[in-house]
């Protein structure tokens, strides 16, 4: 887990995300988190990718597999839990977050996960996402982003961009579309992160980070989908033109990117890079060559405040995704809904046993017999 | 302050309708009534009645808000048809309630608002105070508002503030006339008002100026007794179907040890159990106050997945929002109650008002073949072994439960005697804690190998060892539980689940029919808070010397295993009901039995009166015999009105 900044200000750190889910006795395997059902996606699917990594990842989380928890809604992701030897339910459109809220707040020693993507989430599950990304109960939202709608064959989704033309709308889509980053920053979520399907070390090291992390992490992947929206995300995969496409977001690094500067002051960085701008308050593209080095935006994942990553999430291409940046937008720490619950219950019930029976009965008929009460002999 | 020199008559049972504008207090005036009533020992029934508006324009009628207590010296079933007195605050509540009152009944009415302006408000051409038209009625003109003032005028209260406390006068007024104790008021009003001594003072004593008037004043000539009911021996309280509702979900979360968890959006006229069991979280309560009633439902079922007792309460329009994920709980065979506290229909309808028309909704409402079991409480103090009862169901069935009561048993009132907490039945959740497929390093779990005797799947819970498993809501295939598109397994399934609900008739008890004489021709038979008014309307046909059997459904589905063969006993079944013949649909359809409905949607409870009358016709058809009611179906005449 990345510095608390809490722990910098000599505050004390946030408890982990895991911390009270029981560790594994030993080393596992990739295999045993690896149910007995055949994998029925597409051939080419970016889910495979996906998929892979969160088996890989699993063994190093180092939590008993059965305090490990994936629900899903539905869609083509939304298979995702069948694949995996924890526990998981598969629900229905766009309600995972409520189940799983139900589920963080219920146990405290249950590692949480939702695998979701963009139809599931934004549009019949929009609702549920916003409000559970302000409660920040503590799970990890995979938000697959394919930018279309693959189980129903093909239409348009709240991501694809305005004008598509698809089976449901031959003359092109008219909806302009989300930016699920700009989204979550937007209902403050605690954790915003955005990864890509293909990049396994990247996708490995942000799952990490937000398993760890204490709330609900929100983490967007950019996944390919190859019958009905293939090629979606070149431009940030394509080794040609992913050096100018792709914006990579390190905490405390000057965010620059595109062709390494051989020389000059900057040399070693990238020729082009973020800066403020001044005329909208928000930030812009600027040749490296031509700022000043203390000019440049150097990323604060920890700021309390979102609205620069919010303004860096804005240089998302809403259109054809040319442009897009990558990484931890934000972590910052908040109580948690899930934890707050508890508490609230647990301050209640100080002084009493949990395993007591006569003690609860002895409650149970001292509530429904309280009031104003007359006996008839 | 007792002991007064004017004239006592005695009565056996009174119905009071205190009625005023919104903001008048009238709720609160029935609920101190009440309560003193519940502490003298009397019998009790109540119906509060008020406007969905919080505040309604004033002095208007759909502004008009009223409670009606109905007490006696026996036991009693209905908040009662029409009033003996109505307590008028305002032209507005005297022109709205007076339809309802027989001729001779008497009306108290607080003179002080019925001015131009608000006689012209509630419609009025001409003040009814001042011509004829009130002679049928024994009417009471008190300046109710002048005198509170006067009573509160050393608190140095503005002159609204002061007014503001006329509703105790009246309360005071009424308490006296009918020989109520005052200390329970008194004790009550020290207790809210215990931060603002001058308007705790000035309650108190608009409360003893009311009581002294009704002594002093020649205008009340008479003062009445009613006797303590008869009761069986146990400890009482009155109760709100809402409360004994909340208190039978705790109950059963104690009895089967599982913690509760409530995931709900407010909803009239359901919001009354969240905020009650929001205040019980030292029983281990969670109460989750979602964004939207399918996040409530979802997060219910998260919380049972987890191995807690999910909850989730609302009224008909949240059903229809929640019906996927109950179907969601039906497939995944997941425990769950579903509260439905039944209001007026269709979307919005009537928010405050009572209606059972959701038992349609409640067995059919989902998609596919979703069958879910369903009990419905008959009365307010009911609504807590009811809730006991589902929870019994979803946990040993493994299924969601649709418990179903409404606003008239929500918000009405009745005196409950207090469960003995050992007597109360013990659930075991019966969580799986072992593989139980196989032997050896072969064995495995598999999530849909059913118990014989009860169908339910295991329920293992996460967390659990060895038992990790995946459910959703993609049909599972038999026993193992892998998704499965099989043909013959869907319709096998189909038919389990179908199955696992039938079985429950294996463990609720046989329908009982009351049927005194053995001899009766005419069954009536009804489900819900219809209880009361059905009883009430039975007694009044018997009374008259006639025949009929009663029974009553707690259980809707599965119905009772011995349903058929008592309907096919009787010539004629009648089957009231606040809806348009939802049960009779259901008795015919599987029973091939001609039930006669008796349907009102008035927002209201059934009123006894008519109700005596449509069964009396049915008896005197199956009879072959005119039918002579005679008083007994009317509304009851007291001597002193």
């Amino acid at each position: 887990m990345t510095t608390s900044p809490l722990t910098e200000l000599g505050l004390p750190a946030m408890r982990s995300g895991t911390e009270q889910v029981p560790a594994a006795d030993g080393p596992q395997t990739s295999k045993e988190f690896t149910s007995d059902q055949e994998v029925r996606w597409c051939p080419g699917c970016g889910d495979y990718a996906v998929l892979k990594a969160v088996q890989s990842f699993l063994p190093d989380l180092g939590l008993r597999r059965e305090n490990i928890v994936f629900v899903s809604g539905i869609g083509c992701s939304s298979r995702f839990p069948y694949y995996l030897d924890t526990y998981g339910m598969h629900s229905i459109h766009g309600r995972a977050p409520t189940i799983a809220t139900g589920i963080a707040t219920a146990r405290e020693d249950l590692s949480v996960w939702v695998v979701t993507g963009d139809g599931d989430a934004l549009s019949i599950g929009g609702n549920h996402l916003i409000h559970t990304l302000r409660r920040n109960v503590n799970m990890t939202i995979l938000l697959f982003n394919n930018r279309i709608y693959g189980l129903t064959k093909g239409q348009y989704s709240p991501t694809s961009e305005t004008g598509k033309v698809t089976k449901s709308t031959p003359m092109g889509s008219l909806d302009h579309p989300f930016n699920p980053v700009s989204l979550a920053l937007g209902a403050e979520a605690t954790f915003v992160a955005r990864t890509i399907d293909s990049d396994r070390k990247h996708l490995t090291a942000v799952l990490a980070a937000a398993a760890a992390h204490r709330g609900t992490s929100l983490v967007e992947i950019y996944q390919n989908c190859p019958i009905f929206n293939d090629g979606a995300f070149d431009a940030i995969k394509s080794p040609e033109t992913k050096a100018d496409a792709l914006i990579p977001l390190v905490h405390g690094e000057p965010v620059t990117f595109g062709a390494t500067l051989e020389d000059g002051p900057s040399a070693g960085k990238g020729a082009k890079c973020l800066v403020r701008d001044e005329a909208t308050g928000g930030v812009k593209i600027a040749a490296t060559a031509d700022v000043a080095a203390t000019d440049i935006v150097v990323h604060d994942a920890h700021s309390a405040d979102p609205t620069l990553a919010f303004a860096i999430s804005r240089l998302t291409d809403s259109g054809y995704l040319n442009t897009s940046p990558i990484g931890i937008f934000r972590q910052v720490e908040r109580p948690t809904y899930d934890d707050q619950a508890r508490e609230q219950v647990a301050t209640s019930r100080s002084g009493v046993s949990d395993n007591d029976t006569a003690d609860q009965s002895a409650r149970l008929a001292a509530l429904i017999g309280g009031g104003d009460t007359w006996t008839i002999l | 302050m007792s002991g007064s020199a004017k004239q006592v008559k005695q009565l056996d049972r009174v119905i009071i309708r205190f009625a005023g504008d919104s903001g008048d207090g009238m709720q609160l005036t029935g609920d101190r009534f009440t309560q003193e009533t519940a502490a003298f020992g009397n019998d009790l029934v109540t119906l509060p009645n008020f406007p969905a508006e919080i505040r309604a324009p004033q002095g208007t009628l759909p502004g008009v808000s009223s409670f009606q207590v109905h007490f006696a010296d026996h036991d009693i079933l209905t908040a009662g048809d029409a009033p003996d007195v109505l307590v008028a605050m305002n032209p507005a509540a005297l022109r709205a309630n007076l339809g309802d009152l027989h001729k001779g009944a008497t009306i108290i009415v607080d003179t002080h608002d019925f001015t131009a302006r608000n006689l012209t408000k509630a419609g009025y051409q001409e003040n009814p105070l001042e011509g004829d038209s009130l002679d049928a009625y024994a009417l009471h003109t008190v300046d109710l508002t002048g005198m509170t003032i006067e009573a509160v005028k050393e608190f140095g209260l503005s002159r609204k503030d002061a007014s503001r406390a006329k509703n105790m006068f009246a309360l005071g007024l009424l308490s006296w006339m009918y020989g109520r104790p005052t200390d329970p008021t008194t004790s009550f009003l020290a207790k809210r008002f215990a931060k603002v001594p001058d308007i705790r003072d000035a309650n108190v004593a608009a409360f003893k100026a009311g009581w002294n008037f009704g002594e002093t004043t020649e205008a009340f000539a008479v003062q009445y007794e009613i006797k303590p009911a008869v009761m069986p021996p146990g400890t009482y309280r009155n109760i709100t179907g809402n409360l004994a509702l909340a208190y039978g979900l705790v109950a059963g979360s104690v009895q089967s040890g599982l913690p509760l968890f409530l995931g709900t959006y407010p909803i009239t006229p359901a919001s009354d159990i969240l905020h009650e069991l929001s205040k019980h979280k030292s029983f281990g309560v969670t109460t989750f106050q979602a964004e939207d009633e399918i996040a409530g439902v979802g997060a219910a079922i998260g919380a049972s997945y987890a191995g807690h007792l999910g909850v989730t309460s609302t009224s008909g329009p949240g059903v229809a929002l929640k019906s996927e994920a109950i179907g969601l709980a039906v497939m995944t065979e997941l425990p769950l109650v579903v509260v439905d506290v039944q209001r007026g229909g269709p979307s919005t309808g009537l928010p405050t008002k009572t209606e059972q028309a959701d038992l349609l909704q409640a067995m059919f409402g989902r998609n596919g073949e979703a069958p879910v079991p369903i009990v419905a409480p008959q009365s307010p103090g009911d609504c807590f072994a009811a809730a006991v009862e589902a929870t019994r169901i979803a946990v040993t069935y493994r299924t969601p439960v649709l418990l179903l009561s409404d606003g008239y048993l929500a918000n009405g009132s009745e005196p409950w005697r207090v469960p003995i907490v050992d007597e109360l039945p013990v659930i075991d959740p019966d969580f799986a804690t072992e593989k139980n497929h196989g032997s050896g390093d072969g064995a495995e779990f598999w999530p849909y190998l059913r118990d014989e005797a009860t169908l339910a799947r295991p329920w293992a819970i996460p967390g659990t060892p060895g038992l990790e498993h995946r459910i959703g809501g993609l049909e599972k295939g038999d026993g193992h539980g892998n998704i499965s598109y099989d043909p013959a397994n869907h319709d096998f399934m189909v038919r389990t689940r179908q199955a696992k609900v039938d079985r429950i008739a294996d463990t609720i008890p046989l329908i009982e029919v009351d049927d005194p004489s053995g001899e009766a021709k005419v069954l009536v038979i009804g489900w819900g808070s219809t209880y009361g008014p059905i009883g009430a309307g039975v007694r009044r046909v018997r009374k008259a010397g006639y025949q009929v059997a009663q029974a009553h459904l707690r259980h809707l589905n599965p119905f009772p295993s011995n349903l058929g063969e008592v309907l096919k006993r009787y010539d004629k079944v009648l089957v009231p009901e606040m809806n348009l013949g939802q049960l009779s649909l259901l008795l015919r359809g599987k029973y091939l039995v001609d039930a006669v409905g008796y349907n009102h949607v008035r927002g209201l409870p059934l009123k006894a009166t008519e109700l005596a009358h449509a069964i009396g016709e049915l008896v005197g058809q199956a009879e072959g015999i005119d039918i002579e009611l005679g008083v007994w179906g009317e509304p009851t005449q007291k001597e002193h009105i």
